[in-house]
């Protein structure tokens, strides 16, 4: 359905320090980012602020340029120069954003929000047809249709959540792309949404991509999970196996630190020691060694690639060299 | 150590009167941790304002906060900054809207000590390096001379704290500390402030809506809803046996990574208006355990319980 390969995407930045006419520095905001995704199927993403998921997914929906890497939809590869393909990308593809307020206008009422899609992606729809429509929608995800003339400042985090996930869906998209499209709302109403997309997904076959940094919630909603670190893949596996054994050293210290909602539990998160290297100039070798317990002098020298394990696929040397024993006993 | 009894704060708005916290009493003990937990519009960082005297301008307080048995709402201005800069501290969840970005570090720690102990540039300096030692800034020297812009989020919360700890805080108020942070951070940050007690016995009146952080962090936990206590337990006993429908919800509907189930648990509906003073249950709205007494009689705190169910018959 959607299949996203060798993503990358940098920004220009003045440099500190420089004169005016010094070259810009370059942000490397996604480094070589892959996945495949299906009907039907979710993919979470996760990592710690700044490791670039939201700027991946944004750029996937064409709201930020993408520097290299190519993006098929349906089987058909995205021109983000080219309008028509684009308008095909956006009937498509829909994202919901992380603040649900800011992310609708707030001189619209909520009817006209959800009408609007269907104005864009339906022009033989009569204005009689879609109005229906949009109501039907507003109505299924839980705004009662009396209430479509009000205005979103009218509403509540949550309310104005779903009416985003109403504006998103209302046209028939096949992909929804979601940015951290809970973590501003509460526990208890962070349920609700999270169930409403899980439902909504089973009904109209929607493929998710779920950018969130909590991992209880992510865990939750994927099929597959996809960990960053600094704009680089560092594992990714079925979510349960993920959870269960992690492989790779950066989803091992992250799951460590989650806490848990037990008592009797006691988590021992591990401490990451080191610094996170620097966007814009990139280290040779794994961009997790600064930081990495089992680091090794030769994660220095080379970037590891995505290798395969029964259900993982992570980059570290550690599998790597796993990996070979496992085909040096086989052969 | 600091005794709330029978807090009420109201605000004045231009569409009528908010009920942000109504009757609410507890206590907080010397070294001890305790959380008050809610979710937006509970009233609990209201409750930390309030205790601070940091209420805003419309706001009306009624009710008594105890401190060492001194009435903190009935206090002076003057005594009440002496107060705030040497017995009760406070963190905020944004660091970086907690420092004055146009001062060093050195400056924002040195500052409190130097005007509330009268401690000279040199004396107040070492302190700061003390401090920052306590919270584990490395190499505290060098960095004494940065800008809160020059550090990472996790680091600016560490200067914060080590600001609360300048002048060697009886009480620690911590309102959301870590939820603008990421978990490895965040982990950090509670290490932290655990070490803290065992070094200082500093108490810690932890402010959160994460019911996670609270399980390994307080011995106590004041369940808030709708300015109200629903609940009020030792942490182990609430997390093992639940006695509030809205704990119960709440606990259901945190999506725990151990649990693959399928579905979360949500609770129905949304927060309450605080437009009138409650008159019931604020919670029954939302409740699944109901009745028709919920809706027309406000529950008082017994046994730690604001519910007039039994707690056998609980879903």
């Amino acid at each position: 359905m959607l299949s996203v390969e060798n993503a990358h995407v940098t920004f220009q930045v003045a440099q500190t320090k420089k004169w005016p006419w010094s070259k810009p520095g370059i942000v490397h905001a996604v480094n070589g980012i892959s996945f495949q995704l299906e009907a039907g199927k979710t993919l979470g993403i996760v990592g710690e602020s700044g490791c670039g998921k939201s700027t991946l997914i944004r750029s996937v929906a064409g709201l930020t340029p993408l520097q290299a890497g190519t993006v098929q939809l349906d089987g058909e590869t995205v021109d983000y120069r080219n309008r028509a393909s684009m308008q095909r990308l956006r009937a498509t593809m829909q994202m919901i954003f992380q603040d649900p307020i800011a992310s609708l206008n707030p001189r619209m009422t909520i009817r006209e929000i959800v009408v609007e899609p269907l104005a864009f992606f339906k022009p033989d729809m009569g204005a009689e047809e879609r109005n229906t429509a949009a109501l039907a929608m507003l109505e299924r995800v839980g705004i009662p249709p009396a209430q479509a003339n009000r205005f979103p400042h009218e509403f509540s985090g949550g309310q104005c959540q779903r009416i985003g996930i109403a504006r998103a869906l209302v046209a028939g998209p096949k992909v929804l792309l979601c940015d951290e499209p809970v973590s501003a709302l509460d526990v208890s109403i962070q349920a609700q949404v999270v169930n409403l997309l899980k439902e909504l997904q089973r009904e109209m076959g929607l493929a998710i991509v779920f950018v969130a940094h909590d991992l209880g919630v992510v865990r939750h909603i994927s099929d597959d999970v996809l960990v960053m670190y600094v704009g680089a893949p560092m594992e990714q596996a079925p979510a349960s196996a993920l959870v269960a054994h992690p492989q790779h050293p950066y989803t091992q210290a992250l799951l460590s630190a989650v806490p848990v909602p037990d008592p009797r539990v006691r988590i021992a998160p591990q401490m990451l020691e080191g610094d996170l290297p620097s966007p814009l100039n990139l280290p040779p070798g794994c961009l997790f060694e600064s930081r990495c317990p089992k680091a090794m002098p030769k994660c220095g020298s080379a970037r590891p690639p995505m290798v395969t394990s029964g259900q993982h696929r992570a980059a570290c040397v550690l599998l790597e060299d796993m990996s070979e024993k496992e085909a040096a006993l086989t052969h | 150590m600091l005794s709330v009894r029978n807090l009420h704060i109201r605000f004045r708005t231009g569409d009528g009167m908010v009920h942000a916290v109504n009757d609410v009493s507890f206590d907080v003990g010397a070294s001890q941790h305790i959380a008050l937990v809610g979710e937006s519009g509970s009233g609990k960082s209201q409750i930390a304002l309030s205790i601070m005297g940091l209420l805003a301008k419309n706001a009306e307080v009624d009710g008594q906060i105890l401190w060492n048995g001194q009435d903190l709402l009935a206090t002076s201005q003057r005594e009440m900054n002496r107060i705030r800069a040497q017995e009760i501290g406070i963190i905020f969840q944004d660091p970086m809207s907690s420092l004055n970005p146009y001062m060093t570090i050195e400056r924002q720690l040195t500052e409190i000590v130097e005007h509330h102990e009268g401690m000279s540039r040199r004396d107040a300096r070492a302190r700061a390096l003390e401090v920052m030692d306590a919270v584990r800034i490395p190499d505290a020297k060098a960095r004494l001379r940065a800008y809160p812009h020059e550090f990472s989020g996790g680091m600016r919360q560490r200067i914060v704290i080590a600001m609360a700890l300048m002048c060697q805080p009886k009480l620690i108020l911590a309102d959301e500390p870590t939820t603008a942070l990421d978990v490895t951070v965040q982990a950090q940050i509670m290490q932290l402030l655990a070490d803290i007690r065992q070094d200082f016995g500093t108490s810690v009146v932890l402010i959160t809506h994460d019911l996670g952080v609270v399980a390994g962090f307080c011995e106590d936990v004041v369940v808030l809803y709708g300015g109200r206590i629903m609940e009020e337990a030792q942490t182990t006993a609430l997390f093992e046996q639940p006695g509030h429908p809205y704990t119960r919800g709440l606990l259901r509907a945190v999506p725990n990574i151990e649990d693959p189930s399928d579905a979360l648990t949500a609770i129905p509906g949304s927060p309450p208006s605080q437009h009138r003073f409650p008159q019931a249950c604020p919670f029954a709205p939302r409740c699944v355990d109901a009745v028709d007494t919920c809706r027309d009689t406000l529950p008082m705190l017994h046994k730690g319980r604001a519910c007039v169910r039994p707690v056998e018959e609980l879903t």
